[in-house]
C-alpha cells in the first residue's frame, strides 16, 4: 500500500468532518482510505497537462431569479423538525465563544 | 384481467375505460406488500390509507374529466432520498429517522398532478451510497427472483418493488448507476435522463453533479410516458435544463434502421460474467437483426471513470451531508453538553459505516493540500471521459453494453471489499461523469435464474434514440418476466 | 536604541446588501422580524433545497466592483466554504474563493497626510449567517435564521494601509460610495458593513510582512482605532520580549479594551473550498458591463463639482453635504421644489447637524422629507413664523417627520401680523420698562434690544422681530 494514513490524519479528517470513530474504526478507516487513494492515485497516470478541470458538464450559465418576495412565514413548519426548540428558534447545546 | 400484469400505461387506460377503479388498482399494490414485504422488505414507509384517500380522490378527478393523462390513478413508489411533504424521508438513515420535509420534490410533485398515487417510500442504500440496498439502516431488500440475492443498489427498493408487483412503476435516482444496476438486477427497465433533465429540487443530494431521477418500470412504453410526465424546467433548480424536446413518448417507434450501434471492446473484458456477456451480445445481434448497424470500438479511459468518479462523488457528499448535525431536523445525539460533541456524537451514531467511509474521504480530498492532486485531478480526467464520449458519438448512435458486470450478487457478499463492490459500477459510472442519458433493458437470465440487462448509452439530450432502440429492441425480445408468480 | 515599527493592515469589509431579498431564495431580507419568520427550505439548509442566485446581487457587486476601479470577472463561480457552526444552516457557506466576481481594484482616500491609494484585492459576494443567541436560563444557544441568506459581499484591501487614520479614511471611502451606489445603507453599529482588520508590525524599512492577526467584533470606528492602536502595542511587545506572533483570530473586547484569541481545537481552519455544484457560472457580457456602468450614479467627486457650478453655496457647505449620500439626497430634492440652495444649506449644516450630534442620528437614518423641509423655509420666507419658532418647528421635524404648516397651525404657531395687537404689546413693554426707555430716549441705542426681546416674549416668539423694532422706534419717537 503506497498511501499510509496515520493517525493524526484520521484524527484531522475526523475534526472536519465532525466524526468521532472508536479504535476498531480508525484502524479500518486508515486501512480503507490508504486502500481507496491508492487507488485514485491511478489517476495520475493519465497526462492532464492543459485540461481544464470541468465541473459542469453543460454550459448552462446565468441562472438567476428577479429580487421579489415570494415566501412568507413559514416558521412553525420549519421548526415541526426541529429536535430542540424554544421561542421559536432553533435549540442547541451551548458554544464555544 | 389479470392487474398485477398490467404496465401503469395499460392500468390507466383500464381506469378511463372504467374496467377497474383507483382503489383497486391501489389494492393490488398493497396487497402484493402486505403479502412480500416482511421477506422482500422493498419499502421504508407504506401509507396505506393516504394511498387508499388519494385513489377516491384521483377517481373523482378522472372521472369528471380533470384528470387524463397517461398515468392518472397509477399507484407508485418513491425512493426515499426524496423529499414527499408530510410523509417520513429517510434516505434510509438513522439520521433522517423522524425526518418528515415540508415540502415535496418537484418530479413527485409532477407525478402527483399527473394523478399518479403515491404509495409509500423505498428503501436504498443509506444515501445512495452503494450498490446492493445492503448499507440501509432499516434492513437488506431482498431480489424478488431469489430472495438470496441482493437487488442491486442504490435504488434497489424501487427496482424490487417493481419486480415484484408491489408498484406499477418507480421512481429512482442515479448517482452512479444507482437505477441501471438495480433494474438489470430486478429484470426491470430503469432510465438515467441527461443530467438537468429531472429537476433535483427535493432530492436529497448525493453527488449534486451526477445526481438524476429517473423511472424504474415495466416497460419501455411506461418508461417514456414517465419520463415525459417528470422531465421539465425547474426555476427552483439552477442546473436544470429548458428542453423542447421532451416529448419522450414520440419516440416509441419500431425502427432502428440504419442506427448505428457502438459496441465498446473496454466493456466486454476481464472481469465480465460469461453468461452477462453472452446475453447482451446476443441483445445487439437482435437489433442487427431489426436493422441497425453494429460496430466495435475502443472507448478508453474506461478504467479511471471509478476513481474519478469516487473522489468527485465523496467530495460532494462530504459537503452536502455536512448539514445533518442534529440542529435543525433528524436524529440528535442525547446528553451533550457542548455544540461540538454533539456534532460528533449525532454524526458518528447517525450515519453507517459506508457514508462515514464516503464523507471521511470526500473531506480528505478537499482538504488543505490535497485538493488540486486529487479533487481538481479528478475534474481534468471527467473532462478527458466527457470527449472521449463525444469522440464515440460522432460515429455511432448509441453505446450497448452490460449494465453490471455479473447479475445480482448473493446477500453479505459485497460489503467487504469496498473497492471490488465500487468496480461493480464499472459499466454505468462514465455515464454520470459526461452527464449522459442510459437506459437498461431485460435481455435474459443467468443460469441460476437471475435477470441480466443490456444497457444503451445516448449523447446528452438523446433519449429518444434510447427509447426508439430499446422499444425495437423490448419488441423483438418478447415478453420478459417480472415476478416468478405472473407474467 | 529602541526598534522603529511600522504596522501593516488589510482590511475585510462584509457590506450586507440593499436587495429586497436573500441571495440563493425569496425570502425577505427585511429587519426586525420575529425569529425565523423570513426564511425557507433554502435558506435554513433543508435537505433537497437548492439555491438560486438573486440577479440584483450581482449587478451590485458588479458596481461596486466598478466604482472601486476593479477589473470585472467576466466569467464567475460560486463555491463552497466548508465549516460546522449553528449559525451556518448547510455547514458550508456560499461564497467566492477561485473566480471572485471583482479584482485588482483601488479607492483613492485622503488623511492629514495627503491622498494614498488603497488597493483592493478581491470583491466576493456570499450569503450571511444566521444569529445566534446565548439563553442563559437554559444555557444553550438559539438560533434564529433571519439573516441566514442575506446576501453581502466581502471586500479584501491589500495591506496597504500603515494607521488607524488611514483604515477609517478608506472605511469612510467604502461607505459613503457604496452608500452612492445604493448598495448598502452601510451602518456600522448596525451590522451592515462590518470590518475585519489584519494587522501585523515590522521594523521600519524591513521587506517582509510579519506574522499577521485578524481583529473581530469591531462595531464602530472607535472600536476600530482602539483595536488598531492595542494590537499593535501588543505585537510589538512580544517582538520586543523575543517572542513571537501567533497567526490567529482575535476578537476584540471593546467594553474591556483588549483582544482575545478565539482559538478551539475543533477549528481546523481548513474550509475545504471547492466549486458549489449547485449553481451554474455566471457571466457578465460585454453589454451587460457597459449596460451597469452606464447606471453608475454621480459620485462625490462628481457631485462636489457639480454643486460648485450649480450652487452658490461655500466649499466647506459641499464638502459637508456631499459626505453623506442621505444629506446630497435632501439638499438636491429640496432644491428641486424651489427652495433657495443656501437656505437648505443652512438648514443642513446648521440644525440638522446639531440635531443629528446631539441625538448621535447616522445621516442614512434622517426621516425628515425634502417636501417637509422646503415648506418650512417657504414658511419663514413668508414671514409666517419667526426664525425662533421655525427652530422649534424643525426639531418636531427631525424626530418624526411632522408636516411643519399643520403643525404650525395646530399649534398656533404663527406670526401675529395683527397690528393692533402688536401695537398694544409694545405699548405695554414701554409703559412697563421706564428705565430702558429712558436709556434708549438718552442715547443708548443698544437699550431698544432689550424692549424687543420683552416684546418677543410677550408675544411668545410669534411676532416679527424687524417689525417689532420699526415699531418701538416709531412709538419712542413720538
Amino acid at each position: 500500500m503506497a498511501n499510509i494514513i496515520s493517525d493524526e490524519t484520521i484524527e484531522y479528517v475526523g475534526i472536519l468532518a465532525k466524526l468521532e470513530l472508536s479504535d476498531e474504526e480508525k484502524e479500518q478507516a486508515k486501512k480503507d482510505m490508504g486502500r481507496m487513494l491508492d487507488y485514485i492515485d491511478k489517476l495520475g497516470e493519465l497526462d492532464t497537462t492543459g485540461v481544464e478541470p470541468m465541473s459542469h458538464v453543460f454550459p448552462v450559465e446565468n441562472v438567476f431569479r428577479e429580487d421579489v418576495v415570494t415566501n412568507g412565514d413559514t416558521r412553525e413548519e420549519l421548526l415541526t423538525n426541529a429536535p430542540g426548540e424554544k421561542d421559536g428558534m432553533f435549540m442547541v447545546p451551548r458554544t464555544f465563544e | 384481467m389479470d392487474l398485477k400484469q398490467m404496465t401503469a400505461v395499460e392500468l390507466s387506460a383500464a381506469i378511463k375505460d372504467k374496467k377497474v377503479t383507483v382503489r383497486e388498482a391501489v389494492e393490488v399494490s398493497l396487497d402484493a406488500i402486505a403479502k412480500k414485504e416482511e421477506s422482500l422488505n422493498c419499502y421504508v414507509t407504506v401509507d396505506r390509507e393516504g394511498a387508499l384517500q388519494r385513489a377516491d380522490e384521483v377517481q373523482k378527478k378522472m372521472d369528471d374529466g380533470t384528470l387524463t393523462g397517461p398515468l392518472a390513478g397509477v399507484p407508485v413508489a418513491v425512493k426515499d432520498n426524496m423529499c414527499t411533504k408530510g410523509m417520513l424521508t429517510t434516505c434510509s438513515s438513522k439520521i433522517l429517522g423522524n425526518f418528515v420535509p415540508t415540502f415535496t420534490a418537484d418530479a413527485v410533485l409532477r407525478l402527483e398532478e399527473a394523478g399518479a398515487v403515491i404509495l409509500g417510500k423505498t428503501n436504498m442504500d443509506e444515501f445512495a451510497m452503494g450498490s446492493t440496498t445492503e448499507t440501509s439502516a432499516y434492513g437488506v431488500t431482498r431480489n424478488p427472483w431469489n430472495e438470496e440475492h441482493v437487488p442491486g443498489g442504490s435504488s434497489g427498493g424501487s427496482a424490487a418493488a417493481v419486480a415484484a408487483g408491489e408498484c406499477f412503476f418507480a421512481l429512482g435516482s442515479d448517482t452512479g448507476g444507482s437505477i441501471r444496476q438495480p433494474a438489470s438486477f430486478c429484470g426491470v427497465v430503469g432510465m438515467k435522463p441527461t443530467y438537468g433533465t429531472v429537476s433535483r429540487y427535493g432530492l436529497i443530494a448525493y453527488g449534486s453533479s451526477l445526481d438524476q431521477i429517473g423511472p424504474l418500470c415495466k416497460d419501455v412504453t411506461d418508461c417514456a410516458t414517465i419520463l415525459e410526465v417528470i422531465a421539465g424546467h425547474d426555476s427552483k433548480d439552477s442546473t436544470s435544463i429548458k428542453r423542447e424536446d421532451a416529448d419522450f413518448t414520440s419516440a416509441l417507434q419500431e425502427d432502428v434502421t440504419g442506427m448505428k450501434i457502438g459496441i465498446p471492446r473496454d466493456y466486454f473484458g476481464e472481469g465480465l460474467d460469461p453468461e452477462v456477456k453472452a446475453s447482451v451480445l446476443a441483445a445487439a445481434e437482435l437489433l442487427k437483426a431489426k436493422g441497425a448497424m453494429v460496430e466495435e470500438f475502443d472507448l478508453s479511459l474506461v478504467d479511471y471513470a471509478i476513481p474519478a468518479y469516487y473522489t468527485i462523488a465523496a467530495a460532494e457528499a462530504s459537503s452536502n451531508l455536512e448539514r445533518f448535525d442534529g440542529i435543525k431536523y433528524g436524529y440528535r445525539a442525547e446528553d451533550c453538553e457542548e455544540l461540538h460533541q454533539m456534532y460528533k456524537k449525532t454524526r458518528s451514531r447517525g450515519f453507517g459505516a459506508e457514508v462515514k467511509r464516503r464523507i471521511m474521504l470526500g473531506s480528505f480530498v478537499l482538504s488543505s493540500g490535497y485538493y488540486d492532486a486529487y479533487y481538481l485531478k479528478a475534474l481534468r480526467v471527467k473532462a478527458l471521459i466527457k470527449k472521449a464520449f463525444d469522440d464515440a458519438f460522432s460515429k455511432y448512435d448509441v453505446i450497448l453494453g452490460p449494465a453490471a458486470p455479473t447479475t445480482a450478487p448473493e446477500l453479505g457478499k459485497s460489503l467487504q471489499d469496498p473497492i471490488r463492490m465500487y468496480l461493480g459500477d464499472i459499466y454505468t459510472i462514465s455515464v454520470n461523469l459526461a452527464g449522459l442519458p442510459g437506459i437498461t433493458v431485460p435481455c435474459g437470465m443467468d443460469s441460476k435464474g437471475l435477470p441480466i440487462g443490456v444497457q444503451l448509452i445516448g449523447d446528452c439530450f438523446q433519449e429518444k434514440k434510447l427509447l426508439r432502440m430499446a422499444y425495437t429492441y423490448e419488441k423483438a425480445r418478447g415478453p420478459f418476466g417480472l415476478d416468478k408468480e405472473g407474467r | 536604541m529602541a526598534r522603529e515599527y511600522e504596522t501593516v493592515i488589510g482590511l475585510e469589509v462584509h457590506v450586507e446588501l440593499a436587495t429586497k431579498t436573500k441571495i440563493f431564495c425569496g425570502c425577505s431580507t427585511a429587519f426586525g422580524g420575529e425569529p425565523n419568520t423570513h426564511t425557507c427550505p433554502v435558506c435554513t439548509g433543508m435537505p433537497g433545497s437548492l439555491p438560486v442566485l438573486n440577479k440584483k446581487v450581482l449587478e451590485y457587486a458588479v458596481a461596486v466592483g466598478l466604482a472601486a476601479n476593479c477589473k470585472i470577472t467576466q466569467y464567475c463561480k460560486f463555491d463552497r466554504k466548508n465549516y460546522f457552526y449553528p449559525d451556518n444552516p448547510q455547514n458550508y457557506q456560499i461564497s467566492q474563493l477561485y473566480l471572485p466576481i471583482c479584482r485588482d481594484g483601488y479607492v483613492e482616500i485622503m488623511t492629514e497626510s495627503g491622498t494614498k491609494k488603497v488597493g483592493i484585492h478581491e470583491i466576493h459576494m456570499e450569503e450571511d449567517a444566521g444569529k445566534l443567541i446565548h439563553d442563559e436560563w437554559e444555557d444553550c444557544t438559539l438560533v434564529d435564521y433571519n439573516r441566514s441568506g442575506v446576501p453581502l459581499i466581502e471586500i479584501v484591501s491589500e495591506p496597504d494601509m500603515r494607521s488607524a487614520d488611514e483604515v477609517i479614511a478608506y472605511l469612510e471611502k467604502l461607505r459613503l460610495m457604496i452608500q452612492y451606489l445604493g448598495a448598502s445603507d452601510c451602518k456600522l453599529q448596525e451590522g451592515s458593513m462590518r470590518a475585519d482588520v489584519n494587522l501585523s508590525v515590522r521594523e521600519v524599512g524591513a521587506k517582509e510582512f510579519g506574522t499577521r492577526t485578524e481583529m473581530k467584533n469591531l462595531n464602530s470606528f472607535r472600536a476600530i482605532a482602539r483595536a488598531i492602536e492595542d494590537e499593535r502595542a501588543r505585537q510589538i511587545d512580544l517582538l520586543e520580549a523575543g517572542e513571537a506572533v501567533v497567526q490567529e483570530t482575535r476578537r476584540w473586547d471593546d467594553g474591556k479594551g483588549v483582544s482575545y484569541a478565539m482559538r478551539s481545537k475543533e477549528d481546523a481552519q481548513d474550509y475545504r473550498y471547492f466549486p458549489d455544484p449547485d449553481l451554474t457560472p455566471v457571466h457578465v457580457s460585454d453589454e451587460w458591463l457597459e449596460q451597469i456602468r452606464a447606471s453608475q450614479p454621480e459620485f462625490r467627486e462628481e457631485k462636489i463639482e457639480r454643486y460648485r457650478r450649480e450652487f452658490d453655496i461655500p466649499d466647506y457647505d459641499i464638502e459637508i453635504i456631499t459626505g453623506a449620500k442621505r444629506m446630497a439626497d435632501l439638499f438636491e430634492e429640496t432644491v428641486a421644489l424651489g427652495a433657495e440652495p443656501k437656505k437648505v444649506s443652512n438648514w443642513l449644516m446648521g440644525e440638522t447637524m446639531r440635531l443629528m450630534k446631539e441625538t448621535e442620528t447616522d445621516a442614512a437614518d434622517l426621516c425628515f422629507t425634502p417636501g417637509h423641509l422646503a415648506k418650512l423655509i417657504s414658511l419663514v420666507d413668508a414671514k409666517a413664523i419667526t426664525n425662533t419658532v421655525a427652530k422649534e418647528v424643525f426639531e418636531v421635524m427631525f424626530a418624526k417627520d411632522i408636516d411643519p404648516e399643520s403643525y404650525v397651525e395646530e399649534k398656533g404657531l404663527k406670526t401675529v401680523n395683527d397690528e393692533g395687537a402688536l401695537r398694544a404689546t409694545v405699548e405695554r413693554v414701554i409703559a412697563e420698562n421706564p428705565q430702558s426707555v429712558s436709556d434708549y430716549l438718552g442715547g443708548k441705542e443698544k437699550a431698544i434690544g432689550f424692549l424687543v426681546g420683552q416684546t418677543m416674549k410677550a408675544m411668545k416668539g410669534k411676532a416679527d422681530p424687524g417689525s417689532v423694532n420699526t415699531l418701538l422706534k416709531e412709538l419712542l419717537s413720538k
